[in-house]
């Protein structure tokens, strides 16, 4: 464990986090903390079923509520052209439902009153007349002939088919198939679960009517595409709109899509002139904001029969829910999943994705994970140890006689991406010496002999995060860029613009660290500003890993050219050539004789002084940079996780997890390791307990923290953390991201390790998340069934 | 109705709904708005206040329940601008990433060190079990607590274990 003591003052390394000091006081700044002069409050009324046709809304006697100023219907919007928005995968999705309800949860119609209580008081005097529609709520059944057609909305649209997509070669990878000693087939299921951050979604919208100006206050990951899409949806002209995050009480991908609560807000404000606040309360959020995974997944993999793996392939059913609303780049319709061939160096791959439309909630949206490569490292590690279970091979050998090879990159994979670097023996080793791999194979032995349950599971991933280059990735046609901007004041102290949005991730810590690294300015005197569109540069914001990746590269850049400028003030104040100075951190000093030289403080002093500046170079010590990424990054790493069951209820006990990642260069270790706690959290969580299921009816049965549960302090261990280093080759400083990786890599180390624990005594050779007390149990007795 | 309590040391009082939940009360009418609201269900633990010196979720209690109590928010913790050992634990041990659950995280651990001053592990995370850290992962939590225990003042005044009327 790295401690913070001592902090750099300079640099990177494990630091106190700027952010600290107001968190601990109380002193966050979220949305609900808001309180503007005349703020009326905002509701919305759900649609109690999960599929019906809207026959009359009557807002009679709600509009009639002494403490109400306004009640919005479908019906008004469509008189706006507000009715339906764009989604970011190129499809519309209802702000106020006008025809029809497709999901349990839906937005109905908005209130705005005086105060919340009265707001919620309201929705109940709405009177909604529906008649019901059969529903589609198993993925599996979506295409089935006499499945009710759920986005009727749309021309031409005659079945619940939203797209397939392949990537690999079908042709080449059947032949492989046909050529394999052993072929091991799973049908494995990553079942729908929710970031459900502990802040609910929520907006504050201001217009101000004289000015034409729309400042929102909202809980958005991206706050710059938010902008835009604004100003596309309502018409509004985007420099007269400001977005303001403020802190944000998580995100995990849950606050990248636009909801339609942010926009009925800033139509309350509009009609009624006064700032409305809108906030979801829990079931809400549960039950309406972007959910992650529902992948059916049916996963083959070849092999020779001494453990040589020759091929993968999938086909996979993808829930997206009513409205196709994930989030990723355009080109992806299912994401990053072609990484489903993971860590190993195959002949050949193919996948094969269906998206389809049920009457489930939309979303899509990654549950901190970098566009469905979550679904795929768990597919490819079941598969890897089904695979072993079946040639009886120790899951860690298989992995290490098939690792791809340091020498290897930068690496081709047989579906198309171009690993940057890796060094996948070493975690492994590292985490097995931190493990104690042998020994506790030794131990699970003595323990089987005694009849207890201990399993030990290993998952080895790689990510691919950091999107993207623009020649390949954009989002709603915007290239996936991001912008900083650098200002150092005369006396030295400096301020950073960057267009990542923190949720937690120490922003204003760690790039103002980035900045001191590169300028040597201490970081206490480097203030990180983020989210406020008005005052930062443009950019797609922070999910998928691509803070550090994308965002951090700018701010490197921005700093060494802020740093070459510098040096050209720096020569004119030392009469020397630009050519003949050399940096230190700090200094700007002239070759062969050190004391001949300049501080980046003096230089700024200069820079913004009355003297005269060398010729052709500009004032002030200031500058701007985009960073286009040329390639994503590629962290991986090696978990190993040590369960114990308990034979009389099944429940399992996550006793020990060891996790090795190496996300290239760390800037903030302390930082870094406590991404990787949370995520680790996360990811046992969704392999234990975190589902939200549906009934026949399309009842959604995981819509609170009663029925959606999250592990607390008692069902996580201390976890145990290894780091290698493997740099990026192509990113300034060597980085590659991490606050995805613990998710990503964890369920399918739990998942193995129960299965590994259960194989022998009990002939379980798959299970399907979460695994609930009663799943294993169901398990154990040979009747193992998928989630609903 | 007009309720009134002592909050962080000083008599508040508001005109409210009879339904008007504590945390609403705290937030909205006294404007304190470090202790935060998560869940609706007494999940999550974000709205945890002291209550006459025990953990409390202001979610689950009226603010008509709460006349004539003593509470103590987060606000409240750091006597005379000097942070608490438990605030001062969560900086040096990275125990929080977002803050949102950590408010109601510090005031059960400052509870927690006024019964048991020097906890084991163990004892930390039931002490904080029933509020939930998406961020984290627990184990900066249980060693900022460990922080606190082990950096308290030799003699510790603090104004949150007072029982109230």
């Amino acid at each position: 464990m790295s401690t913070v003591q001592p902090s750099p003052t300079v640099g990177y390394g494990s630091m106190r986090r700027k952010e600290d000091p107001r968190f601990v006081r109380g002193q966050g700044r979220y949305i609900d903390d808001l309180k503007l002069p005349g703020m009326l409050h905002g509701a919305v009324l759900r649609s109690p079923l999960a599929h019906a046709r809207i026959i009359s809304i009557d807002t009679a006697a709600a509009a009639a509520h002494p403490k109400v100023k306004a009640v919005i219907t479908g019906a008004d919007l469509a008189g706006l052209g507000l009715a339906w928005m764009p989604t970011m995968s190129q499809d519309t999705q209802a702000v106020l439902a006008t025809d029809k309800v497709r999901f349990q949860g839906q937005e109905v119609a908005f209130v705005v009153a005086e105060d919340r209580y009265s707001a919620r008081d309201a929705l109940e005097l709405i009177d909604v007349e529906y008649e019901e529609l059969p529903v589609v709520i198993d993925a599996r059944k979506a295409l089935d002939a006499d499945a009710p057609i759920i986005r009727d909305d749309k021309e031409g649209q005659t079945s619940n088919h939203i797209f397939d997509w392949e990537a690999g070669d079908s042709e080449e990878t059947d032949r492989v198939f046909a050529a394999a000693d052993v072929v091991v087939a799973r049908d494995i299921i990553y079942p729908r679960c929710h970031p459900a951050p502990l802040e609910t979604c929520g907006a504050v919208a201001q217009m101000d009517p004289v000015m034409g100006k729309l400042t929102l206050w909202t809980t958005t990951q991206a706050p710059h595409a938010h902008r835009t899409v604004y100003a596309l949806v309502a018409g509004l002209p985007e420099h007269k709109i400001r977005i303001i995050p403020g802190d944000i009480g998580g995100g995990f991908g849950n606050k990248v899509p636009v909801y339609p609560g942010y926009v009925c807000a800033i139509v309350g404000s509009i009609l009624t002139g006064k700032p409305v606040k809108w906030m979801e309360d829990r079931s809400e959020n549960l039950l309406s904001t972007g959910f992650a995974r529902d992948y059916i997944m049916h996963g083959e993999i070849a092999a020779t029969s001494d453990g040589t793996i020759t091929g993968l392939r999938v086909t996979t059913t993808a829930d997206h829910g009513a409205f196709n609303a994930t989030a990723q780049p355009t080109k992806y319709p299912a994401g990053f999943f072609h990484i489903f061939s993971g860590s190993y160096d195959l002949q050949a791959a193919h996948c094969k994705v269906t998206g389809v439309y049920t009457n489930k909630a939309p979303g899509g949206v990654a549950y901190r994970c970098s566009f469905r490569v979550t679904e795929a490292v768990y597919l490819v590690e079941r598969m890897v140890d089904a695979l072993a279970l079946e040639l009886k091979l120790d899951p860690a050998q298989l992995r290490l006689k098939n690792f791809i090879r340091p020498e290897q990159f930068p690496y081709q994979c047989k579906t198309g991406w171009t690993y940057d670097s890796g060094e996948y023996e070493r975690a492994m080793r590292l985490a097995m010496e931190i493990a104690g791999y042998d020994d506790l194979r030794r131990e699970q032995a003595e323990k089987r002999a005694r009849g207890e349950l201990m399993g030990i599971g290993i998952a080895f991933f790689t990510e691919t995060v950091g999107a993207g280059p623009r020649k390949d990735m954009d989002i709603l046609g915007l290239a996936m860029n991001d912008g900083a901007d650098l200002r150092v004041h005369p006396t030295g102290k400096a301020v950073l613009g960057i267009s990542a949005m923190s949720q937690g991730q120490g922003h204003e810590t760690t790039f103002a660290q980035i900045v001191s690294e590169e300028l040597g300015i201490p970081s206490a005197d480097i203030e990180v500003v983020n989210g406020d569109t008005d005052r930062t540069p443009y950019g797609l914001g922070t999910y998928g890993s691509r803070s550090t990746p994308v965002s951090g590269a700018a701010t490197a850049l921005v700093a060494r050219k802020v740093r070459e400028r510098a040096r050209l003030i720096a020569a004119g104040m030392l009469e020397a050539s630009p050519d003949d100075l050399e940096w230190e951190r700090g200094r700007w000093f002239v070759k062969g004789d050190p004391e001949q030289g300049s501080t980046i403080q003096e230089i700024a002093m200069a820079a913004h002084g009355a003297g005269d500046l060398p010729e052709g170079v500009e004032g002030m010590l200031e500058d701007t940079c985009v960073y286009n990424p040329p390639n994503l990054t590629f962290p991986f790493g090696a978990y190993i996780c040590v369960v114990d069951i308990d034979p009389g209820t099944a429940k399992v006990v996550v006793r020990r997890f060891v996790a090795v990642d190496d996300c290239g260069v760390r800037i903030n270790p302390m930082i870094v390791e406590g991404q990787i706690h949370g995520g680790l959290a996360e990811g046992v969580g969704i392999a234990l307990m975190e589902l939200i299921a549906f009934d026949e009816q399309g009842n959604c049965l995981g819509g609170s923290f009663m029925d959606y549960l999250i592990p607390t302090a008692l069902e996580v261990p201390e976890w145990e953390l290894g780091a290698t280093v493997t740099p990026s080759p192509h990113h300034p400083i060597g980085a590659k991201g991490v606050g995805e990786s613990p998710t990503v890599g964890s369920p399918p180390a739990i998942v193995n390790a129960i299965i590994d624990a259960l194989h022998d005594s009990h002939g379980v050779d798959h299970i399907d998340m979460p695994c609930t007390p009663g799943r294993v149990w169901d398990a154990m007795q040979g009747r193992a069934e998928p989630p609903q | 109705m007009q309720v009134t309590v002592t909050i962080n040391g000083e008599e508040r009082s508001a005109d409210v709904e009879p339904r008007t939940l504590l945390v609403h009360f705290i937030r909205d009418d006294l404007d304190l708005t470090g202790t935060h609201w998560g869940c609706d269900t007494s999940n999550c633990g974000a709205c945890v206040v002291l209550f006459d010196g025990e953990p409390l979720k202001s979610c689950t209690m009226l603010a008509a329940t709460a006349a004539g109590h003593e509470i103590t928010t987060v606000e409240g913790l750091a006597a005379g601008g000097e942070l608490d050992p438990v605030q001062q634990g969560f900086i040096e041990c990275h125990g929080q990433q977002i803050g949102f659950c950590t408010p109601g995280m510090l005031l059960t651990a400052r509870a927690l060190l006024d019964a048991n001053p020097d906890p084991s592990e163990h004892e930390i995370r039931e002490a904080i079990s029933g509020q939930i850290c998406r961020c984290t992962g627990y184990s900066n939590i249980v060693k900022a607590v460990r922080w606190a225990a082990e950096n308290a003042p030799a003699t510790t005044t603090t104004t949150t274990t007072t029982t109230g009327a």
